[in-house]
């Protein structure tokens, strides 16, 4: 009866999974493989400011690319207020929030998404902008036209003009000209800024440009500066602080001229928060040809509605229950044994940030000082949960240690070491000196070794991209997993290691 | 892999249990949840047990807070000998075996000595739950050291051996005998090294032995053979086992008995969740015997019945 019972049960939620799969996937279209890794990019930004009991207005910049990039979507949440996009200075695109009363704290999102051009156009021509010369103070003047001189002399055109005093005025030499105009190490907006100054100076049309770097994916973005010459009848970007060129081909131009950011009227402490998603789901032919249908849909029907942190978050998530599932297969049917119930899977979610080798390697670390200590206090015969206490304070004081040793010998990879989940490390280290006082220290490593085989595991599967795609675009297969646990919990056959143990009992 | 299949399917048909059936198709299936209480605290057990009329180690004192710690020695002064065990432990972890005295000194069973303040803190470790399930608070009890029959000294290394059977719906089904080696330091638990002996259902003479997992002849420690000691009072033991479950209500159980030189055999302690060495011990699978008593159970009216049918059918010939 209840075996029955688990079968239907099973059955039906594997059938419900499997049957709005099968809807989503193929009535719906909706990407069955993560694809490519397209040209298109989320830019996500959280706008947070406390409201003075009264009207505020909110302006903001928004991404206007040109050149490589084109933004071909924009949306925003913003709930009561009301919303304008105006064309701002130069060729800024700005939006302007605004509510007739607000208080306390206020949480406002835009969102766009950028792709790639597929050609570029290089044959239309910008009408020649004007010079804007620079007000310098007399001392200033002297030695801005002395630097401008002699880029002069070594500069073939507006280009290289930019760049050369850029060069100068990045490396410049204690007691000289540049000094006097930006100061010692001067920062890229510095240099930026004044290399615009000088360039009015000298009669070439130029213009400071403030963006983001798409090239990596992150939770908060921080703003790069550089700026562009016109020449030909073109901008040109002139990179001050970077020069590699795969990096600044990922340059997303937000706004030029010197305007800030954002700005308030009717509310303090406006922050922003930037984060930069490749997205893989949409590529561009389903975001263009299909009119964008295939994108509401998506948003509709799956995770991509929420805003771009919680979906960082929940593709975590969402691939959980499969290293629980694995777990379950290793521990039953194959016969592992590990510290702790779910410990490997929590540290399988830890190597998912610190790497797999690192994580291993952090990992064996940290438990061995960890037991080391452990024994050391074993002497003082301290109580169960005082003694407790004092291993997760341990453990955070190893981390604390391990952290700044990697931040000193710049391995930045090391820093993620504190991801580790320090409660679970804690209870591990104290399993695993009783079981190395009760049974020996070479069951303690077998099983130490068992658990980290088993988070190892379980990271590689929930690790691989093609699956947490499909979790994340189809959250409902997770019914399937659900059943497919259901059923592994009345498993009742042999475990791998049974088979071993009970070998002389087969003939 | 076709060796695994080969190695499973010999399993199968000799009727070996493995980890997954015995706890979905046994323990799940037969052990109602309420009833845990019963046999996972010894205190109840003993309480229990003594007022069906069971035999148990006698109850010397219990510490239950960590201020009756201090209490602790004059608690122990009246007695040379005595055990303290945790009151939920699990696989005989946290038991001390105190031999004797010698000045302020305890004499503990396997050679070694502990201090009154050494005594204190294991009690406390006991108290704050190290030793028990899940690491909740914890009791700690003081009982009557078994002065074990001496049936089994030559195959013995220090410490108590106990007699543990597997009792289906009231009908024992297997027995062994575990016997402490130098390995297991003093303790009657396989995990640990100690010897497995097998039992012969309708003799009570030990047939075979499992050591570390592997089939043994003889004692590692003491060299003798482990097979042909037989088991006195072998009846009775098979009554008491039968007897645990109306004690307790539990259809899957193993029973831990002890045989005292003077006071007869004695019960330890109740697993709900009896280990499966016992198999090895017995070089044989439990399946078709837990098949036979799950036809013929309800035939079986009585506790002589029950143990009748287990001599008359799980017997070596049998």
């Amino acid at each position: 009866m209840s075996r029955l019972h688990l079968y239907a049960l099973a059955g039906a939620l594997a059938l419900c999974g499997i049957a709005l799969f099968a809807y989503k996937a193929f009535f719906l279209q909706l990407p069955l493989y993560p694809g490519q890794r397209s040209d298109v990019w989320r830019v996500e930004t959280e706008l947070r400011f406390t409201a003075k009991n009264g009207p505020a207005k909110l302006t903001v910049q928004l991404p206007a690319p040109t050149g490589r990039l084109q933004v071909i979507d924009q949306s925003f949440v913003s709930s009561g207020y009301g919303l304008t996009v105006a064309p701002g200075a130069a060729v800024n695109q700005q939006a302007t929030f605004s509510i007739a009363a607000a208080t306390g704290p206020q949480v406002l999102y835009s969102r766009v998404v950028i792709s790639r051009v597929v050609s570029l156009d290089t044959v239309s021509r910008e009408p020649q902008p004007e010079v804007q010369r620079p007000n310098l103070n007399p001392p200033a003047a002297v030695a801005a036209e002395e630097i401008v001189r002699s880029a002069r002399e070594r500069a073939a055109d507006p280009e290289t003009l930019a760049a050369l005093i850029a060069q100068r005025l990045r490396n410049a030499p204690v007691g000289g000209e540049a000094e006097y105009l930006v100061g010692r190490s001067p920062s890229v907006a510095r240099i930026v800024a004044t290399t615009v100054d000088l360039l009015g100076l000298a009669g070439v049309p130029s213009r400071s440009v403030t963006g983001i770097s798409l090239e990596l994916e992150r939770r908060n973005a921080e703003f790069v500066h550089w700026l562009e010459v016109f020449q030909d009848g073109m901008w040109r970007s002139v990179y001050v602080g970077e020069t590699r060129p795969e990096v600044v081909q990922h340059y997303l131009p937000w706004w030029r001229g010197r305007s800030a950011f954002a700005a308030i009227e009717g509310g303090t402490d406006l922050s922003h928060h930037i984060t930069v998603s490749r997205s893989q789901e949409l590529s561009l032919q389903t975001a263009m040809q299909q009119q964008r249908a295939t994108e509401k849909r998506l948003v509709e029907f799956s995770l991509f509605g929420l805003p771009l942190q919680t979906q960082f978050l929940f593709r975590s998530l969402v691939v959980i229950p499969l290293g629980i599932f694995l777990l379950v297969v290793l521990r039953n049917v194959v016969g592992f044994k590990t510290f702790g119930t779910f410990m490997p899977v929590l540290i399988a979610l830890a190597f998912r940030e610190t790497g797999i080798i690192w994580g291993a390697a952090f990992f064996a670390i940290i438990v061995a000082i960890g037991l080391a200590v452990r024994f050391y206090l074993e002497r003082l015969k301290l109580l169960l949960v005082p003694r407790l206490a004092v291993g997760v304070m341990v453990v955070v004081l190893i981390i604390c240690v391990l952290t700044v040793l990697f931040h000193r010998v710049g391995f930045t990879r090391g820093l993620s070491v504190g991801l580790f989940p320090i409660v679970i490390l804690t209870m591990t280290i104290e399993r695993m000196s009783v079981v190395w006082e009760e049974n020996g220290p070479l069951e303690a490593l077998q099983q130490a070794v068992g658990s980290l085989v088993v988070g190892v595991l379980t990271f590689l599967v929930m690790n691989i991209p093609q699956l947490e795609h499909l979790l994340f675009v189809f959250p409902e297969l997770l019914l399937v997993v659900l059943a497919a646990t259901l059923l592994l919990g009345r498993y009742s056959g042999y475990r791998l290691t049974e088979l071993r143990r009970f070998r002389a009992l087969s003939r | 892999m076709m060796e695994l299949l080969r190695v499973a399917r010999g399993l199968r048909a000799n009727g070996v249990i493995g980890i997954n059936e015995r706890n979905a198709e046994y323990t799940l299936a037969y052990n109602p949840r309420d009833r845990y209480p019963l046999v996972d605290d010894k205190l109840l057990t003993k309480q229990f047990a003594d007022k069906a009329g069971v035999a148990v180690p006698p109850l010397y004192g219990v510490v239950e807070i960590q201020h009756q710690v201090l209490e602790l020695a004059a608690m122990l002064s009246p007695h040379q000998d005595f055990v303290v065990k945790p009151c939920r432990g699990s696989q005989g972890d946290g038991i001390v075996v105190v031999t004797g005295r010698s000045r302020n000194q305890y004499e503990i069973a396997d050679g070694t000595f502990m201090s009154e303040e050494e005594m204190a803190f294991h009690v406390s470790n006991i108290l704050s739950g190290i030793f028990s399930l899940g690491g909740q608070p914890d009791k700690a009890l003081i009982e009557y050291r078994v002065d074990f029959d001496l049936v089994f000294k030559d195959v013995t290394y220090r410490g108590v051996p106990d007699v543990r059977i597997i009792v289906f719906l009231g009908v024992p089904v297997m027995a062994m005998v575990r016997l402490p080696t130098r390995m297991s330091r003093g303790k009657a638990n396989l995990h640990q090294g100690a010897v497995g002996a097998g039992v012969d259902m309708a003799t009570g003479i030990t047939t075979s032995a499992v050591w570390k997992g592997q089939l043994v002849d003889t004692h590692p420690d003491t060299g003798n053979p482990v097979a042909g000691v037989a088991i006195p009072n072998w009846a009775r033991l098979l009554e008491i086992a039968a007897r645990s479950y109306e004690l307790t209500g539990l259809g899957y159980q193993g029973i831990d008995i002890v045989l005292d030189s003077v006071r007869g055999p004695l019960v330890l302690e109740l697993n709900a969740r009896p280990g499966l060495a016992i198999q090895l011990a017995n070089r044989r699978g439990l399946g078709k015997q837990l098949d036979a008593v799950r036809a013929d159970h309800k035939q079986l009216t009585g506790i002589q019945a029950r143990v009748d049918y287990a001599r008359a059918r799980f017997g070596a010939d049998a």
